[in-house]
């Protein structure tokens, strides 16, 4: 096989690929000598290397690529000089928006477009200013490119060498610098490869499971057999016996089983005897959930919007002309790639953790209150995640804690894996959700009254995050995707207009099966069944449904202008054969626009294939359009995959599905053919990763119904006679 | 005691006759880039070559893959210098978090080394078993198509 070297790779691609990404070190990093530290994300290293700190976690999202992005803009880095570093867990490096050390939101980008430009253009102005003395030139006779500052006359002096003169001179950074216009980047908005997928192709990165300690211990948990249970007595005999188990514990989550490696702690996990308490779930079950949502769906919720008179509309149509439907939507689990896992070690009042995780300064709270030590006792080593889509952000630390309590009193690092069983059973879910909409047309065939009725769990209620998300008692996450008006954190609405729309919230209990966000979180049913009824009043309307959302839409102009661009991208007009179907949605989240439109083929026995999916986005400044296409790609993915098989169901207290054999994944043939067209804005960036997960999900049951003149209401779609083929 | 060629080098390794290779590979022998994603051969994140074969080391125990050549993802640089099939995942930009790329980049090279000029349905076939999660599959193909490409330019 012929091949080329890493620097040939490097050389011929026009975008290159730096160094390597270091798993977060809390302390030595500033204390490191001949290293320049010129702000909390940059340090020159004497060798050439610029360190960035990272204070958003890489799981695939790209933040690593982007944040890099911006640096190197202002700074005008020679991308190869670059190495990443896990930012400690410092209230320095929390994100301004959230006040913590938290990935989530897909706003990443977004809120580190200025931060991360100003450390950038503050440090080259710094090294003008010492590149300056250098040439004993005026700093106007200067220009910095490729980590070098040029001279007019060609000289040139890299920024490593400028250290010295920096230090010797007590240059310090200035606090503002002029930023580059938009118009002279070269960096920002042109297609970046992933700056850590090197190590992603060689085997070579590291994630939380591939932390090693030539001294540790491997950790198995056998997990009680009811959701929330909890092991009142084991017998570790057995397990004990078999060569290479450590120890046998008993800890929150169930029973930890300890040895040399994970497979012989596996297998003697099987050997434990345990008694499990249910903690009252016994008869917890998923149908259970479905008759008791169903049934609160028909009695008054608290009143989240109420614009207009819909009720009153509603209450004055005679009964024929009422439209009225409940949609149903499942259980998810996250199944990231990785399963959850995280290593720890204690050592007197102290405790070190490697974990790839999204919100490390929870880990961190949680962990310090739970050993009774102060928070800066315990040092969190955060290191790449195999995926996450929201799992990794626990707000009970709940992976985090199992290896601490694990840990606890072996003196060496313990790393605890899940099985898949344990992380398909043992999940936060997105919560089973219900909604009943009813609507009522004008005399032209569009929508007068809407009154939608959302009954799930709340994901926020009694959490640190109750203040922001807890509005006069109801969760206005689980609403997020069907408040037409901008509404708490919340900033904007659909994006349609219909003259009297009320909302009424249920938050049932948040007993039994634990809620966590799922990619998109609220969206992820709110667009199913605000998108699909939409259609439903469209078909009842005799409009196109396209056309009935650029009415909607007509006073939002980023809505009609995406709405007009995939009308015009996706041959919506163009008749397609029998057999096939088209549908679309449109939706907005944490300030995107985003609009899909599918094409599929149902055969007779309603198996069905998707051909092609339509995506139009408007995210503001596209920082890195390459990113953008595969945060696109990957959301189109996740979210076809949940509408078509995903479903968790909890029988007696148990989780039925275990496994990717019945928690069946999308595979590789299965994946539609993508068009992604991005809006031009020179508006603020702002996200893609989750807002690509939404509007798939109603345009494929859209498209079914479009295809079959069945309307599905009741998800996954596989369990309703429509099976995604392969 | 098990002896094994693993990446061209003898190794021992002292475990359980039961014990997989994946987790002789990540446990024993360090070498983290096999990836555990199921345990039942579901996902082919722990995919690695036994006598050229792409096979599941989370379903093959240690005293199977005995004597025999196991090559894993960490044997594709050669010094310094990216695979066909590497170089083809970086150029398409594959990887999003990362964790399964390894077992899809045994299963493509496996392939080509096979069929340097797959069609759709071989890469179908050959790709199947194996998840990704973030949704890379179609810069998967469009790096495997890169790689055949590649490899004809190479033999022309």
């Amino acid at each position: 096989m012929s091949s080329t070297t890493r620097r040939d790779f490097l050389k011929q691609s026009a975008l290159a690929s730096a160094g390597t990404i270091l798993v977060g070190f809390q302390l030595p990093v500033f204390a490191k000598k001949q290293a320049l530290v010129t702000d909390a994300f940059i340090r020159l290293e004497l060798d050439g290397a610029v360190t960035l700190m990272m204070n958003h976690a890489e799981f695939g999202n790209g933040a690593y690529t982007s944040l890099s992005m911006m640096v190197a803009e202002e700074l005008d880095l020679d991308w190869q000089t670059i190495k990443l570093e896990a930012a400690p867990t410092e209230q320095r490096y929390y994100s301004p928006l959230f006040g913590e050390y938290l990935t989530a939101g897909s706003v990443s980008t977004a809120s580190s477009f200025m931060p991360m430009r100003e450390a950038g253009a503050r440090t080259r102005q710094l090294l003008l200013e010492a590149a300056s003395i250098h040439f004993s030139a005026p700093i106007s006779s200067l220009r910095t490119a490729d980590s070098k500052v040029h001279h007019r006359d060609g000289r040139s002096v890299s920024y490593a060498a400028l250290i010295a003169v920096v230090e010797a001179n007590g240059l310090k950074p200035p606090e503002k610098a002029k930023l580059k216009n938009p118009e002279d980047f070269a960096v920002l908005g042109k297609p970046q490869r992933r700056i850590e997928a090197p190590e992603k192709v060689d085997g070579s990165a590291i994630f939380g499971s591939d932390i090693r300690f030539d001294d540790m211990l491997f950790a198995s948990i056998v997990r009680p057999p009811v959701y929330g249970g909890f092991a009142r007595d084991f017998d570790g005999t057995a397990a004990l016996a078999v060569k290479g188990v450590v120890r046998v514990k008993k800890i929150d989550a169930g029973i930890a089983v300890l040895a040399r490696d994970y497979w012989t702690a596996k297998k003697a996990a099987g050997l434990v005897t345990v008694s499990w308490e249910d903690g009252g779930n016994g008869g917890l079950s998923t149908k259970g959930y479905s008759v008791e949502y169903r049934e609160l769906s028909n009695k008054p919720g608290l009143l989240a919007e109420n614009i207009g008179r819909a009720e009153e509309i509603i209450a004055e149509t005679e009964d024929g002309l009422v439209i009225e439907s409940v949609y149903e939507m499942p259980y998810l689990a996250h199944a990231t790639m990785e399963p959850m896992n995280c290593t720890a070690k204690l050592a007197g009042e102290h405790c070190e953790i490697w974990v790839g995780t999204q919100y490390q300064s929870n880990d961190r709270t949680v962990v310090a209150k739970m050993l009774g030590v102060p928070e800066e006792n315990v040092v969190i080593n955060r290191t790449l995640s195999g995926g996450t889509f929201g799992r990794r952000a626990s707000k009970t630390a709940d992976f985090v804690t199992d290896a601490v309590q694990a840990a606890s009193g072996e003196n060496v690092p313990v790393q605890v894996i899940w099985s898949r069983e344990e992380d398909i059973r043992g999940g936060h879910y997105r919560p089973q959700f219900i909604h009943r909409l009813k609507g009522v047309l004008d005399n032209e065939g569009y929508p007068l009254a809407w009154h939608q009725t959302v009954v799930g769990k709340s994901i926020m209620q009694n959490t640190k995050h109750d203040p922001a998300y807890m509005v006069r008692g109801m969760d206005i996450y689980s609403l997020d995707g069907c408040l037409q008006e901008p509404f708490g954190v919340f900033p904007y609405g659909t994006s349609y207009e219909i003259p009297n729309h009320r909302i009424e919230s249920h938050n049932p209990p948040k007993t039994g099966v634990r809620p966590h966000e799922w990619r998109a979180v609220g969206h992820t049913h709110t667009g199913i069944a605000y998108e699909c009824f939409l259609d439903e009043l469209a078909d009842k309307g005799n409009k196109d449904p396209l056309d009935l959302r650029l009415h909607l839409s007509r006073k939002h102009t980023r809505m009609h202008n995406l709405l007009e661009k995939l009308k015009k991208v996706s041959n919506w007009e163009q008749p397609l054969a029998a057999g096939r179907g088209r549908g679309m949605a449109a939706r907005v989240y944490s300030n995107s626009w985003i609009a899909q439109s599918v094409e599929l083929t149902v055969d007779e026995d309603g198996s069905y294939s998707v051909d092609k999916v339509f995506c139009v986005v408007d995210c503001g400044f596209a920082v890195n359009p390459l990113g953008i296409q595969g945060q696109i790609e990957g959301g189109i993915m996740l979210g076809l995959n949940a509408v078509a098989y995903g479903a968790i169901d909890v029988v007696d207290g148990r989780v039925v599905q275990s496994n990717f054999h019945d928690y069946r994944p999308l595979r590789m043939h299965q994946m539609p053919e993508v068009e992604i067209h991005i809006m031009p804005s020179e508006l603020p960036p702002t996200g893609v990763g989750e807002q690509s997960t939404t509007p798939i999900a109603p345009a494929i049951g859209n498209a079914i119904f479009n295809a079959t003149g069945k309307r599905v209401r009741d998800f996954p779609l596989d369990r309703q006679g429509f099976v995604l083929k392969g | 005691m098990f002896k094994l060629d693993v990446n061209g080098q003898q190794v021992t390794v002292d475990c359980s006759e039961d014990t997989p290779l994946l987790w002789v590979l990540r446990d024993h022998l360090r070498l983290t880039g096999t990836k555990f994603g199921c345990g039942i051969g579901q996902c082919g994140a722990c995919t690695v070559h036994i006598d050229s074969q792409p096979v599941r080391a989370c379903m093959i125990p240690i005293e199977k893959a005995q004597g025999r050549n196991v090559r894993t993802i960490e044997s594709l640089k050669c010094d310094d210098n990216f695979s066909v099939v590497q170089t083809a995942w970086l150029e398409e930009d594959v990887a999003q978090c990362g964790y399964c790329q390894s077992g899809q980049i045994m299963a493509a090279t496996a392939l080509l080394e096979k069929n340097p000029d797959p069609d759709e349905e071989a890469i179908n076939e050959a790709m199947s078993g194996h998840i990704c999660r973030c949704g890379t599959y179609p810069r998967i193909r469009l790096a495997i198509k890169r790689a055949s490409n590649q490899l004809a330019r190479g033999e022309s």
